[in-house]
């Protein structure tokens, strides 16, 4: 099936040669702060994590997601997902290998990478992170890989791949919740010190990633065969609305218990996000106006998910999804690890300033995931379009016709 | 589907590729260059001896830490073994093979004795290809102020 | 297996590597060696102790003491001062600060001791902040590579040689005491004889970029039988470093004689190092 990657129109290789492009000036940027050390980024003894961490965290999200295509068709027996489950499944693979580029471009000490490995610390959450975000991908990446290959085939799915999808499931729910848990153990920090980070990082994620996919789904709809039906789109477009719903609650909920107890430990990241601090006589709120178009995108969404005339609209449901993308990105992507930094254990306030050869490396990785996701959706539209030789709607009522019942 | 023929020519270069530095110095065969046993702190051992450095050396007056062949094979190992003990159990102290007590330390102990490491060491690294990343941290006997290099005879 | 690796193993007198003997047992067969009895021990004059603890009396601190202190230790760890390094700014020099001990405010140390109309007597003095060797260590807790661990004795100590600098103990740190070296601590100009603008000190490596670093109550200076750098640094018992298991020993007199608080006690990490008043 490989060789479906190596076969594509004009289109297609412009589109790697830019990500070509974007990898290539990430990986010498790379090399700059490899020499240099990390002081090349903007990241500081009081912000010691930084836009990579963040976009890990953003991205283990995606990940998970993908289960919310897998679940209701595997669960629910929601037929019209069958087909576009595999999306979900790659995509996964994608977003968990750039969470695995992104630790390593934060690390002191890459090259000591497999002390991991050596000295594994049961105790510390980040073990477990790499192993469920390893096993994750490595079951996404199989499952993808044999249904497609039983498609092509036109076998049944065998057992063991079954079995491998039930585990899948609630195992994307792990890497999120793992994924907080870095976050919500932690003494000292109290805005992440709370027991509805996890929940509040699934809903966020249920949202974000199956918007991400359904942009995509669209975006193939124009530039290839991949023809997903309406209707299951608009399935899709259901969940993203509940999840987001949840994401906002969630968040309402955080302001609540820091405001109405009035501890200001629990306060002050809220002030720094939104209001910015005062700290002798200087006013800190760098990520003030962020945080604002953040919090008014989300409310946005909200109305333009719930009113069924815009969910349900072609023309606005894109412009919704882009809107959300950017509102949670904004929120978990930058707010979420920076502002949980700020102020510092002893009070005092660093500001944190991305630098150039970060956001080059950060876009190099995302260019990583990028290729990882194209090359993988082309195989699978490569072998779908052989089955079909035809331009096809896949939805509800072909999947019957369709032969390899799951 | 698959082309048999490319994909073995594939593997075959990047076999090639990445195996580079294990083929690519066959048939280098320079000599192993000497390594100097001449520092201050072992012309003082042997003097204490009686003998002078090279009889010494020979009847087994002065020696390593450890019987030669071991260190000459296994000196990363027992480097390894004495950073785990210092930094880790808090241990510094090291009875050797010969009857001596020594100090687990690179710098305060094997470049104490070894004080030419430009002449012993780096000698031999060299010629093997290792680089030890240990100077990052830990001190040189030119950083300690006791390098011997330049008294020894080329 | 190369021509020049063969070479070695020919001068190495042992004809395959294979694991040989990882371990030197073999050598105490020697003959006339059978009797010395081989292994790793402490030195002599080692201190030793079961619980180590740090008392600071800060009613005794002031600008000079401290800046004292914290020069006695940065000095003797070759914690390297990148605001002496030409061509490093201010706002970088701070940013990539590394600090073993160091004043802070009493509002800073303290937040949750802050009353208003206290006496400038207090809030007006530094107070020294460092590691404060919890009994329950969060930094340890959250290590992925068990590169920082507790000692039998209460030292929370770093193993610079394990370290992959993922930064996560500094995010669990309740007391902001962990340090990153974002950059070379060895100067660029003259890396063999300079940390960051400091003359190296030969009885403590220095560190390089990429790992994290923090105080060790001188595990180095205790093994050899002396005080850490800072109470050594000290001329008026402004600091007193003993075993809290020995109600003889002089920190624990001076907890039983005078009023002492901790920092952020309420964070459950059990700070071993007390502020008397
Ligand atoms: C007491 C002084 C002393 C100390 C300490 C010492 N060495 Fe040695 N070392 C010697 C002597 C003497 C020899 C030569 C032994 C012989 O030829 O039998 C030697 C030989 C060696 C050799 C073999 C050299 C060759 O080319 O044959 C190596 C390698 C070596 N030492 C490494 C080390 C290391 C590593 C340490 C620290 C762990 C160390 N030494 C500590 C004295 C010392
Ligand atoms: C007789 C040759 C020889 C001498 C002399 C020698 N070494 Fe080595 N050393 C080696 C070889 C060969 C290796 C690599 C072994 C391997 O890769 O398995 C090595 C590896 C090391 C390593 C581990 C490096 C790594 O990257 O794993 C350290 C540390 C080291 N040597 C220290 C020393 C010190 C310190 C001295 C001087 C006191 C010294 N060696 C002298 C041959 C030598
Ligand atoms: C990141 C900095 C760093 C690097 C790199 C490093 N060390 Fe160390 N090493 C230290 C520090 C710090 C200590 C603690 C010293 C102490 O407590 O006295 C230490 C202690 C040791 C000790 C015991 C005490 C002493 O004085 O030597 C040994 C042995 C040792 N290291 C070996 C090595 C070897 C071998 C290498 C290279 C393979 C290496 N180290 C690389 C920082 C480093």
């Amino acid at each position: 099936m490989l060789d479906k990657a190596i076969k594509g129109s004009k289109l297609y290789w412009w589109w790697l040669f830019i990500l070509f492009g974007a990898i290539g000036t990430g990986f010498l940027a790379y090399l700059y702060q490899f020499t240099h050390g990390l002081g090349e980024t903007g990241m500081s003894r009081d912000i010691s994590w930084g836009i990579y961490i963040s976009q890990l965290t953003y991205l283990v999200g995606v990940a998970a997601s993908g289960v919310m295509l897998v679940l209701p068709y595997y669960l629910h027996n929601h037929k019209a997902f069958g087909k576009i489950t595999i999306l979900g499944e790659f995509m996964a693979v994608g977003a968990v290998f750039m969470c695995l580029m992104f630790v390593l471009v934060d690390l002191g000490q890459p090259m000591r990478m497999f002390n991991l490995v050596l000295h594994p610390s049961p105790n510390s959450v980040l073990f477990w992170d790499a192993v469920v975000l390893n096993v994750y991908m490595g079951l996404n990446l199989v499952i993808g890989w044999m249904v497609l290959q039983c498609e092509k085939k036109g076998d049944v799915v065998p057992k063991w791949v079954k079995v491998l999808i039930y585990i899948s499931i609630p195992w994307a729910f792990s890497i999120h919740t793992v994924t907080a848990f870095l976050y919500a153990g932690l003494p000292g920090r109290h805005f992440w010190l709370t027991a509805i980070m996890a929940a509040r990082f699934l809903a966020s994620a249920f949202a974000a990633g199956p918007a991400i996919l359904l942009l995509i789904m669209l975006a193939l709809r124009k530039a290839s065969s991949f023809h997903v039906a309406w209707d299951t789109l608009k399935g899709l477009a259901k969940i993203i609305t509940y999840a987001m719903i949840a994401n906002v609650f969630f968040f309402l909920l955080e302001v609540f218990t820091a405001f109405y107890s009035g501890i200001p430990g629990h306060q002050e990241t809220f002030y720094y996000l939104f209001t910015g601090l005062s700290h002798h006589g200087h006013w800190y709120g760098q990520l003030v106006p962020a945080m604002w178009v953040s919090l008014i995108l989300m409310f946005t969404t909200i109305v333009l998910l719930v009113v069924p005339q815009w969910r349900n609209s072609e023309k606005v449901l894109p412009v919704t999804l882009v809107i959300l993308v950017a509102a949670t990105w904004i929120d978990k992507g930058l707010g979420l690890v920076i502002g949980g930094f700020i102020p510092n254990p002893l009070n005092e306030i660093t500001e944190y300033a991305v630098t150039l050869p970060e956001i080059l490396i950060t876009i190099g990785v995302y260019g990583m995931g990028a290729l990882v996701v194209t090359l993988l959706y082309k195989i699978a539209i490569g072998v779908r379009e052989e089955l079909e030789n035809k331009p096809r709607i896949i939805g509800a009522a072909e999947h019957a016709a369709h032969g390899h019942a799951h | 589907m698959y082309d048999k023929g490319k994909v073995i020519t594939g593997l075959a270069i990047f076999f090639l590729v990445f195996t580079f530095p294990f083929w690519s110095n066959i048939g280098k065969t320079a000599p192993m260059p000497e390594r100097s046993l001449d520092t201050p702190v072992l012309q003082e051992m042997a003097r204490e001896a009686g003998l002078d450095l090279e009889q010494a050396l020979k009847e087994g007056a002065i020696n390593c830490v450890e019987d030669k062949d071991y260190i000459v094979s296994q000196h990363m190992h027992l480097l390894n073994l004495w950073r785990d003990s210092v930094v880790r159990s808090g241990n510094r102290m090291y009875a050797g093979a010969f009857g001596k007590r020594h100090e687990m330390s690179l710098s305060k102990s094997c470049m104490n004795c070894h004080s030419n490491k430009k002449d012993f060491c780096d000698r031999c690294h060299n010629y093997m290809n290792v680089n030890p990343y240990c100077w990052d941290c830990h001190l040189t006997p030119e950083q300690m102020g006791t390098a011997s290099d330049a008294e020894v005879k080329q | 297996m190369s021509a020049t690796r063969r070479e070695f193993l020919k001068i190495a007198g042992i004809a395959a590597a294979a694991g040989a003997a990882a371990t030197p047992a073999f050598a105490s067969f020697i003959p006339g060696n059978i009797l010395w009895p081989r292994g790793e021990s402490k030195r002599d004059e080692a201190y030793t102790a079961k619980r180590w603890a740090m008392v600071i009396d800060l009613a005794k601190l002031d600008q000079k003491v401290v800046e004292t202190v914290r020069e006695a230790c940065h000095a003797a760890h070759n914690v390297p001062d990148f605001l002496k390094v030409a061509g490093m700014g201010a706002g970088e020099a701070k940013r990539s600060e590394i600090k073993w001990i160091w004043p802070a405010k009493y509002e800073s140390a303290f937040p949750n001791d802050m009353n208003e109309h206290m006496s400038a007597n207090v809030t007006q003095r530094p107070v020294l902040v460092m590691c404060n060797h919890c009994d329950n260590p969060s930094c340890v807790r959250v290590c992925p590579t068990k590169a920082t661990f507790q000692r039998a004795d209460g030292l929370v100590l770093m193993d610079y040689h394990r370290c992959i600098g993922c930064r996560f103990c500094m995010a669990a740190c309740p007391y902001g005491s962990r340090s990153f070296n974002w950059y070379d601590p060895r100067d660029a100009k003259d890396p063999k004889t300079l940390v960051g603008g400091r003359a190296v000190d030969p009885g403590f490596p220095t560190r390089t970029k990429g790992v994290v670093e923090k105080c060790n109550f001188c595990a180095e200076r205790l093994a050899r039988g002396e005080a850490p750098a800072c109470v050594a640094a000290c001329k008026n018992n402004e600091m007193v470093f003993g075993d809290l298991s020995d109600p003889e020993s002089p920190a624990r007199r001076l907890l039983r004689e005078r009023y002492s608080v901790r920092r952020k006690p309420e964070m459950g990490t059990g700070p071993q190092v007390y502020y008397v008043i």
